[in-house]
């Protein structure tokens, strides 16, 4: 059934299926109950489903996302919401010594089948503490799955796809893309986790990028179709693991290679992934692999600041002209 | 409390103690490396604790729980081997001394993390609670923990939640080489815990049979469903923080004090005619065999290295 949606609907419409048909499943996190969610995700589900099953909790994001790990040991599906990135550094202590490494430091005896939802991203100048993009720094971690849905069908698709996974899968929405409408097809199965998704197929850059700025780079490729440039835009769909295949054969057609990242540049997930082209698929290139990520500041309050430091649609389309320009 | 149990608990501190000798000797023959801190001293605790739970009960524990996993019935065999980094070792040589698990009888760690274990046991008690299981989930911990934001965090989340959960504070004096007084203002932490309207006693933590009963009425009220219950176990290590420890920052004749409450000791004198010589018999076997188990072990193969990262590489 295909119907249309805003993302922030269709993450709603997931979890509503996923508690209507297992009841092991329950929401935890800040305000996700009365309030209806900081970014008014479960809006409604606490009338639904009770406050058994739609937790308040307080404000301590270590406990309860430690509680989301020993429920979820104990046979329960927990989804804890951190409201927001920056917030989920309070629990990087659950997160990362414990979520990450249990089965690993158990031998194989005790895997996590939590998953963990969070928004993420600048934009609505929140500032320097709620608009960092922190999905790659996670993606450092062995243990842990990074989703990082873009589409309306992806904010829904994302979530059945962790709440099926037998291990710690963090999902992070951006927040400029809530509002955003789509259409979402409940028949067809999910793409997997980490299979990245051809947004646009051209022949000239692979452009590689996930979350909002898939939406940037699909205005730019549309703006560089009307020079002549052919971009082809991947959105990753997940960090952790990384899609080599996808990656490699667009990069062997097209020969080179554009990364837009809103995270820093430094340590970044774009590094990443030039690095990975660089040792797999070096000799198909025809010019540097060049990026646009985040200015190496934190987010700063003023609006023309903040768009100044965040990647912007003409600025990905002048960084392909350059790339185009070298040979 | 008879003669029958009064065995039991004294074999079972017992068999603690000798194994940690042990460890210390394997130590020295660079058998075993990395972190090794020694429960000597504090054996009444977990033992104590231990006896009032049962087969399905849940237990996490901390960085010092060779003697809570002993106590929970792990078989030493597997523990040494995983002190000797061998495949047979109850996480299969990838956890060492500070992570020791063991699925079967719920023994969820070894988490090394002061205070990591608490918001993990909150959470699996939720879940109890959820699926309305009748069981109860033991948290370990020492009183350096109580500086930690997810001690309160996690006691506020267990008395709010109304939670079927036993915490146990292992008050030893120490958070490492720091003394409690230098460390908290309120160096009663059963009445922080109390702040959090969760029920909360001081104990004897050197005295097995106080603690064993003490934890008999308090898990049969946590199973009655009256919520969480706050344990504080004044206790003490005999032995330094870990291998690396000097032990500057306490007096010997501190550590020669709290040796006359050995744990052992007491138990026997309030038990004369406990089978001393049998116990001692027995669990040198015990110990020498798992010492064989371990020498004989293997050594995983470093091809599977990077295994055990997601479940999907995880050995049927």
């Amino acid at each position: 059934m295909n119907s249309t949606l805003t993302y922030r609907e269709a993450v709603r419409h997931a979890i509503v299926e996923a508690m209507e048909k297992d009841q092991t499943v329950f929401l935890m996190g800040e305000d996700v109950g009365h309030y209806g969610g900081g970014y008014a995700v479960s809006m409604g589900l606490l009338e639904q489903f009770g406050s058994e099953r739609i937790i308040d909790t307080p404000l301590s994001e270590s406990a309860f996302t430690g509680a989301g790990i020993g429920a979820a040991l104990g046979g329960m599906r927990p989804i804890v919401e951190i409201m927001t990135v920056n917030f989920s550094l309070l629990a990087l202590d659950q997160i990362m010594n414990n979520t990450a490494n249990l089965l690993h430091m158990s031998g194989g005896q005790f895997n996590v089948p939590l998953v963990i939802r969070m928004a993420t991203g600048g934009g609505k100048q929140l500032g320097a503490q709620h608009s960092h993009s922190l999905e790659g720094w996670y993606a450092h971690i062995p243990g842990l799955k990074i989703l990082t849905p873009y589409s309306v069908q992806d904010a829904h698709d994302m979530l059945v796809l962790a709440l099926a996974d037998p291990d710690p899968v963090l999902i992070f929405e951006h927040v400029l893309l809530y509002n955003k409408k789509g259409t979402l097809n409940t028949d067809t199965p999910p793409l997997a986790i980490g299979k990245a998704k051809i947004e646009r197929t051209g022949k000239d850059i692979t452009l590689i990028t996930y979350g909002v700025n898939v939406l940037k780079a699909l205005e730019a490729a549309q703006i560089l179709s009307l020079e002549g440039i052919d971009v082809e835009v991947i959105d990753l769909r997940s960090l952790r693991p990384l899609d080599d295949k996808t990656i490699m054969a667009s990069v062997s057609k097209t020969h080179r290679v554009l990364i837009v990242d809103e995270g820093w540049k430094s340590g970044s997930i774009s590094a990443e992934i030039m690095a990975r082209i660089n040792e797999q698929a070096f000799f198909e290139l025809d010019a540097p692999m060049r990026r646009v990520c985040t200015a190496e500041v934190p987010i700063p309050y003023a609006s023309h600041l903040e768009q100044a430091a965040l990647p912007q649609t003409e600025t990905i389309v002048a960084m392909a002209r350059t790339l185009m320009e070298e040979s | 409390m008879d003669l029958d149990l009064a065995n039991t608990l004294y074999r079972e501190m017992l068999l603690i103690r000798r194994f940690e000798e042990k460890c210390v000797e394997m130590y020295s023959k660079e058998k075993i490396r990395g972190f090794l801190h020694l429960y000597i001293g504090e054996e009444a605790v977990a033992v104590g604790v231990m006896h009032a739970l049962n087969s399905e009960d849940a237990v996490f524990a901390t960085y010092r729980e060779h003697g809570h996993a002993l106590a929970r019935g792990v078989h030493p065999n597997p523990i040494m081997a995983e002190l000797y980094g061998k495949e047979q070792g109850c996480s299969r040589g990838r956890g060492g001394s500070m992570h020791l698990f063991d699925a079967k009888t719920h023994f969820y760690g070894g988490i090394a993390i002061v205070t990591g274990g608490l918001p993990m046991a909150i959470g699996m008690a939720l879940s109890d609670k959820m699926m309305k299981r009748n069981r109860v989930t033991v948290c370990f911990f020492g009183e350096g923990a109580v500086a930690e934001g997810e001690f309160h965090e996690s006691l506020n989340l267990a008395a709010l939640w109304h939670l079927p959960i036993l915490f146990v504070c292992e008050n030893n004096l120490y958070a490492m080489g720091t003394a409690l007084e230098f460390t908290q203002s309120e160096t009663n932490i059963s009445l922080k815990a109390a702040s959090y309207r969760i029920t909360s006693t001081q104990i004897d933590g050197m005295n097995v049979t106080q603690v064993a009963e003490s934890a008999q009425e308090t898990v049969r009220q946590i199973r009655a469903g009256n919520g969480p219950v706050f344990l504080e176990c004044l206790t003490y290590r005999f032995r330094a923080h870990s291998m690396y420890d000097a032990e500057l920052y306490r007096q010997k004749s501190e550590v020669e004090e709290w040796k006359q409450k050995d744990p052992l000791v007491r138990l026997h004198q309030d038990w004369p005619t406990i089978n001393i010589a049998q116990h001692e018999k027995e669990i040198a076997q015990i110990i020498d065999d798992a010492v064989e188990f371990a020498e004989n072990g293997t050594l995983e193969s470093v091809d599977d290295l990077e295994k055990f990262i997601y479940s999907s590489e995880v050995a049927p």
